[in-house]
């Protein structure tokens, strides 16, 4: 891989800092006076998903990072890895806990995720942000009661627990913010 | 689809042919000549915190009018200023454009404190700010980081710069670290309320501008900078006449170039030779147009005062 000059450093780029693979925020050029440039620049920590924010002299050079985001389907998970798989090649990658992380709660087998491969492993799973799942658990719903109103917990298919509206039954497939991980609406259909 | 329209709005662009009426007004009441200087040239800045743009004829894109300029004064031309283009390679960012507008002027027997009065008018004038402050880079440091600047060793003001910014600087000079405290640390504090003049800076960072002794009986160097709402404005001198120290401190800069493996310029001579012929005590300033039409439409993103980039 090659390597980008701080002056190139632009929002999506991947890079390597401190042995660790970030994806570019911010690149903030900064110039006192007649003195020495700078570029602030912030970065995603795409191991931990926390944000750096790191000064360099400009001109340095950071070596690239061998990152890219492939769309693959959830197969299945052994008990240790998650398997996905890329629906054109049929190539398949297994992620393991802190790759997939809080993404877990959002498995569904068949449904495409984006996932971030690093040196072609994967290192974070990103769910759609809509996703369909049905009710698995919750009290019986109210007849009737449409108006706004209460809400009560919800067991999703994969575990999750989500606050739907009182009319809502188990059985019921139910449209999720998987950003927010609020319920959105009745799946339609 | 290609994106063809302006960046800056239609209030942005009339209120950049405003300024630049009011400034040529400005000048015309005080009686200071415009000029006109070339921008392509044959040699360009020495400093090695400036890049110039080199065309394919191996003549350069001037980043400031400057030496030319001083070449009219030596020539007996008196005050003056000048509109103009200025370039400088890499600058680019929220405050940076690589092609820029700079308004720069030239008052004889003018020292820096008198100079910074006129800038003080000229500011009243385009923006209606009417008071200013003053405040040396000294007491900047030590109001913002404590540090005294003109007297730290640079073990101790590694140290202490460590402990306010997030920096590895390799090879840093002295006044790297300076200009990174005075960047990320102290500047975006600056002229928050009133615009703020900056001045006696270190005598290393001297570039142009003659060395003076301040009230504490140290070495300084006769420069000032404007600032406002964070943003540097200006940058003045009390104009160096010396031509043999203004040599030696070109030659510095090629050193300096060398040892970061950066391209060494060719001296200027004819501006040297002006020199030698004999410069009138004289101080200047150059202040950037886009910069303080940024300020005056309280905008915080360049582009929104540039018709193109």
């Amino acid at each position: 891989m090659g390597a980008y000059s701080t002056n190139e450093l632009r929002s999506g780029l991947k890079v390597m800092l401190d042995g660790e693979p970030c994806s570019i925020l911010e690149n903030e050029f900064v110039k006192p006076g007649k003195g020495q440039a700078f570029n602030r620049v912030k970065l995603r920590n795409l191991y931990t998903g926390r944000v750096w924010e790191r000064t360099f002299k400009s001109g340095e050079k950071l070596d690239a990072a061998d990152v890219m985001d492939q769309d693959m389907e959830y197969l299945y998970n052994d008990g240790e890895f998650w398997f996905f798989m890329d629906p054109v090649s049929f190539d398949q990658v297994q992620a393991d806990k802190a790759a997939v992380g809080d993404t877990s709660k959002w498995l569904k087998e068949q449904e495409k995720y984006e996932v971030t491969l690093f040196n072609g492993s994967p290192i974070a799973i990103t769910p759609p942000n809509f996703i369909e799942l049905e009710i698995t658990e919750t009290d019986p719903g109210l007849k009737g009661d449409t108006a706004q109103g209460g809400s009560k917990p919800a067991t999703l298919s994969t575990g999750a627990v989500v606050r739907v509206p009182l009319f809502i039954d188990q059985g019921e497939v139910i449209r999720i913010d998987t950003r927010t991980a609020e319920y959105v609406s009745r799946a339609k259909g | 689809m290609t994106h063809w329209q302006p960046l800056a709005s239609q209030l942005a662009l009339k209120a950049r042919a405003g300024l630049l009426a009011e400034t040529r007004h400005f000048f015309a009441e005080r009686k200071v000549l415009e000029v006109d200087t070339p921008l392509i040239c044959p040699t360009s800045v020495t400093d090695p915190h400036i890049e110039s743009l080199q065309l394919t004829t191996g003549d350069y894109l001037q980043t400031s009018p400057e030496y030319q300029m001083k070449r009219l004064l030596a020539a007996g031309i008196g005050d003056c200023y000048q509109i103009c283009k200025a370039f400088r390679e890499d600058e680019k960012g929220i405050r940076h454009n690589p092609e820029f507008t700079l308004l720069e002027w030239y008052r004889v027997d003018f020292d820096l404190w008198a100079l910074m009065e006129e800038v003080a008018d000229f500011i009243e004038t385009v923006t209606g700010y009417k008071q200013v402050d003053y405040l040396s880079y000294q007491d900047a440091f030590l109001q913002f980081t404590g540090i005294d600047p003109l007297t730290i060793d640079k073990p101790s003001l590694i140290k202490a710069a460590n402990k306010l910014i997030d920096i590895v600087l390799p090879d840093g000079s002295k006044d790297d670290w300076l200009h990174a405290l005075m960047g990320l640390v102290i500047e975006p504090e600056l002229g928050k309320q009133h615009p703020v003049f900056i001045y006696d800076y270190p005598p290393s960072q001297a570039a142009l501008a003659k060395i003076a002794t301040n009230e504490r009986g140290q070495s300084v160097a006769s420069r000032f900078e404007l600032y406002m709402q964070g943003i540097e404005l200006a940058n003045g001198f009390h104009e160096l006449t010396d031509s043999h120290t203004q040599r030696a401190r070109f030659i510095e800069d090629n050193m300096q170039r060398k040892a970061c493996g950066q391209k060494t310029l060719p001296i200027d001579e004819p501006f040297i030779a002006a020199l030698d012929a004999g410069l009138p005590d004289c101080s200047g300033v150059a202040l950037g147009l886009d910069r303080l039409l940024m300020v005056k439409l309280k905008q915080t993103n360049i582009d929104s005062v540039l018709s193109f980039r």
